[in-house]
């Protein structure tokens, strides 16, 4: 065997007995990094494998000089190295071996993270490590009775890497008390409560098809997912489809996708206000629209008004929205407005005192100049926003006639814009029976001057008149 | 009407039990049930996810309400009082049984169990802490339990809870107590904050405990936490980011867990109707992210806020505190801190740790760097490597522009 230096060439072809036989690759790499035999002469095979064909060479071993040092191995080396060598990856093991080799070179090698091969076995352990993770989540279990008429667990599960064995401990640490079997492509596990017995690889049929407990475990899995945060690329990323054959619950998934709009829009609706019930006294209504904030309005931070007056008025007259004075006192129709409309009403014979009044908005909307708190009118969306309110007080005062005044309340009351000059002096049915009279806002009275202002005051008067004259007649 | 099935009731209190988001089952102390103590389950550090349900959450713990019965009537709650929602109850025995079912099938890693509150605060606890108890005494459960502790309980009954279960949570249920008081009337900051308090004493003295007495028991082994729901009041991210911090220092808590305000059926009128984008509450964990393992403080946190106090919704909290302060930048990675490389906008802590222990080895270039972080793209305005320097681009007004993600792509890689 002696003799020439530069001298042996010869070529190993090392064969594994298993895939995942971690152990005999470092009893043979350690003998071969001792004989000094570089990573491009040796392969790896192992059984099955596709590279069994083409991997010639000796098949023994060769024989390390005596005094050859013990192998460097770093630790965390070692550790991924045993992870990786679970890949299904067939060049694998001349990776590890490769590795091995370079670290007796520079021992600091595996802390150099842009080093390709570092890299490739960092790969490697994390895709093994993700499928041992997945095999740990997604095995299911499905109960039947053994021969003795005991509870069996039987699961069926096709794991990308040589993990099955590797995992044994996992399952046996978590069911110990169970009898369970856990079938695969690359082998099975059996454990009886005491001992662990492996079997060779088995077919999807070998597992049971179904289990009652399924049922529920699928009631819960839809019932507990929101139909409002619709993620599907998030369970994408961390359930691929390949895993939903085995996943009982995966069946459900494309109608609860398909259905979660339909199912949110059901959600907001139902979360809207039609759906909620009216408060029923009014005293309920003043306690909420002081928490309300259904609109920006109310994030104003100012008291709401409520209407106020006799809860069996035929007359209701609904204003536009509380001014500042009426915000500061928590009463409507008390400013300068509310000052000319008693006037006006009076003229008319109406007795204020008996009429219900209240606002189309129940918060003041207002800008700020310095210290003063300009009005704002509402916007539409603010008005149909808090017009449910307005709508619950009405359904409890009943009212046989109501006067809107101005634009805003015309808006609260028929859900769209009219023309107060269009619309006013003529009474517009409503669904309940009663009637809707529309007129000016008094605040627009007060706004205007001279001829234009007497023109529009006995505009106004008429239409109180008007009103006046139609209560009369539908209250017997 | 006839009696509910368990399958009726377990629809009605898993589907009122989706507004939590809490979950996780991690941290707890390592168990098996292999060996001596016999009996079923483990936990082994680290949760598993057994499944993920349609809107991206894991699900690793049977998530269910004991009841959605409640004689409280909070705002924001799908099961107070006032709700027309149809209503069930289980008994104890009833969800640890089914808790052991979904077990034994690998369904899941342990229970989550909170509850509406029935009868009184002492009655609704002493019911959970017996399920607890069935699945701890009579079936040696091992796995993970979570109980959500009702702050108005006897402080005996909450400790008793932390003895059986690997984590309590106790919800402070709104960033401010002014939303609290509209929000949930029936609630009180003040005993929210004080079951906190006797909670964390219960852990601390259980951790000392432990260090002198193999046998101590133990309590709550994965800690309290806690949840706050974002955008049912006005309160902004600043105001929560705020809340959060002070919640981590006073009471030590795990885990701080936002759930965006959802809309719920049958909505109390005060609430908003829609929902806050979700994006929101991803920022604001994102910016917990920031907290606990970059270093950033809260202020710091605040800083990143716009003009409203909110975080920005296109970019992430670590770009936009970065763009505030570009004078920082750039960066030499090859000579930069760990804490300062830590505040690359697209480094996390592994690609600090990564670029740390690699540049011991070479003097990184920009390629090198490319190699260990998802998007060079985003790192390479505020960083300088041997062959790479970013001259103006750190100054650009338009930066924030280049590096927020485009609207259209995010739509067409979803799904
Ligand atoms: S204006 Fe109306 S809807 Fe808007 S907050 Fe005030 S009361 Fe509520």
């Amino acid at each position: 065997m002696a003799s020439a230096q530069p001298a042996d060439q010869t070529h190993y072809a090392v064969k594994l007995d298993a895939p995942d036989d971690f152990a005999a690759w470092r009893d043979a790499a350690r003998v071969l990094v001792q004989a000094g035999i570089a990573p491009d002469r040796v392969s790896w095979t192992e059984p099955g494998g596709s590279d069994d064909l083409f991997a010639e060479g000796a098949r023994a071993l060769p024989q390390p000089p005596a005094n050859a040092p013990t192998p460097r191995v770093n630790k965390r080396f070692l550790s991924l190295a045993k992870n990786a060598a679970l890949h299904s990856d067939p060049r694998r093991f001349a990776l590890l071996y490769r590795l091995l080799w370079r670290l007796q070179q520079n021992p600091r090698m595996m802390e150099d993270k842009a080093d390709d091969d570092v890299r490739r076995l960092t790969e490697l352990d994390k895709s093994v490590r993700r499928d041992s993770h997945k095999m740990h989540a997604f095995v299911r279990f499905r109960e039947v009775e053994d021969a003795a008429g005991e509870a069996h667990y039987v699961a069926w599960f096709e794991p990308d890497h040589h993990i099955v064995r590797a995992n044994a401990g996992f399952f046996m640490r978590r069911f110990a008390n169970m009898k369970w079997s856990i079938l695969t492509p690359r082998g099975s596990l059996h454990w009886d409560g005491e001992t662990m017995r492996e079997g060779p690889p088995a077919q999807r049929g070998d597992a049971p098809e179904g289990d009652p407990v399924e049922d529920l475990w699928r009631k819960y899995y839809a019932s507990i997912f929101n139909p409002a945060r619709l993620k599907v690329g998030a369970m994408l990323s961390e359930m691929p489809k390949k895993y939903w054959k085995n996943l009982p619950e995966a069946s459900l998934i494309p109608e609860l996708v398909a259905g979660a709009q339909t199912r949110e829009a059901q959600m907001v609706d139902a979360g809207g206000q039609n759906f909620a019930e009216r408060p029923d006294t009014l005293a309920a209504i003043d306690k909420a629209i002081h928490s309300c904030r259904n609109c920006p309005i109310g994030e104003m931070a100012n008291e709401a008004v409520m209407g106020e007056g006799p809860q069996d008025a035929a007359l209701m007259i609904v204003g536009e929205q509380p001014g500042d004075q009426e915000d500061r006192l928590g009463r409507p129709f008390v400013g300068p407005a509310g000052q000319l409309l008693d006037r006006h009403m009076e003229l008319a014979g109406i007795a204020r005192s008996t009429a219900y009044v209240t606002n189309a908005v129940k918060h003041f909307k207002f800008a700020q100049r310095g210290k003063r708190r300009i009005h704002q009118s509402p916007t539409a969306k603010e008005i149909d926003t808090c017009r449910w309110w307005m709508e619950s007080e009405r359904a409890i005062v009943k009212p046989k006639l109501v006067l809107a005044l101005g634009a805003s309340a015309a808006r609260a009351m028929l859900g769209k814009t009219v023309s107060i000059t269009k619309a006013r002096g003529e009474p517009i049915p409503l669904d309940d029976g009663s009637e809707l009279w529309i007129t000016a806002h008094p605040s627009y009275l007060l706004r205007l001057d001279g001829d234009a202002r007497l023109k529009q005051e006995k505009l106004f008067d008429a239409d109180l008149a008007a009103v006046q004259e139609r209560l009369q007649e539908l209250i017997p | 009407m006839g009696a509910q099935t368990t399958i009726e009731k377990l629809e009605i209190l898993a589907d009122a039990a989706k507004y939590d988001a809490s979950c996780a089952s991690s941290g707890t102390s390592k168990r098996s049930s292999l060996g001596k103590g016999g009996g079923i389950g483990s936990t082994e550090g680290m949760g598993i996810c057994h499944a993920y349900a349609p809107d991206g959450r894991c699900i690793s713990l049977l998530k269910v309400l004991l009841t959605n019965h409640c004689i409280f009537d909070c705002h924001y709650c799908i099961n107070r009082k006032s709700s027309n929602v149809r209503r069930a109850r289980f008994t104890p025995q009833e969800v640890a049984d089914l808790t052991l079912s979904f077990y034994r099938r690998n369904y899941i890693e342990g229970l989550f169990l909170s509850s509406g509150i029935i009868k009184s605060s002492n009655h609704t606890m002493e019911q959970l802490v017996e399920t607890a108890r069935i699945l701890r005494e009579e079936h040696e459960f091992r796995g993970y339990i979570h109980l959500k502790t009702i702050p108005e309980a006897d402080p005996q009954l909450v400790h008793l809870a932390g003895l059986y279960a690997d984590r309590v949570s106790i919800n402070v249920e709104l960033p401010t107590d002014a939303g609290l008081t509209r929000l949930a009337p029936d609630k009180d900051a003040k005993q929210i904050e004080g079951a906190m308090k006797g909670v964390k004493a219960s852990i601390r003295q259980a951790k000392d405990e432990k260090k002198r007495f193999k046998h101590a028991p133990r309590f709550a082994p994965a800690g309290q936490s806690t949840q706050m729901i974002v955008g049912a009041d006005k309160a902004s991210d600043a105001d929560i980011v705020g809340k959060a911090s002070r919640l981590y220092d006073g009471f030590g808590l795990r885990r701080v867990y936002y759930s965006a305000f959802s809309p719920i059926p049958d909505a109390s009128a005060v609430l908003p109707l829609k929902r806050p984008p979700l994006i929101r509450e991803h920022r604001l964990y994102q910016s917990d992210w920031l907290m606990r393992f970059y270093g950033y403080r809260a202020s710091e946190v605040m800083q990143a806020t716009d003009d409203d106090g909110n975080l920005p919704l296109d970019i992430d909290p670590k770009l936009a505190w970065a763009l505030k302060f570009r004078g920082q930048f750039p960066l030499d990675v090859n000579r930069a801190s760990k804490e300062e490389l830590l505040r690359v906008p697209g480094l996390g802590v592994k690609a600090v740790g990564q670029i740390l222990a690699s540049r011991r080895h070479r003097t990184l270039r920009l390629d090198d760097v490319a190699k260990l972080t998802v998007s060079i793209a985003k790192v390479r305005p505020f960083i300088c490597t041997a062959d790479w320097r970013p001259l103006t681009l750190t100054d650009r007004a338009d930066l924030r522009a280049l590096l927020a993600p485009r609207q259209e792509q995010l739509e067409l890689f979803a799904a």
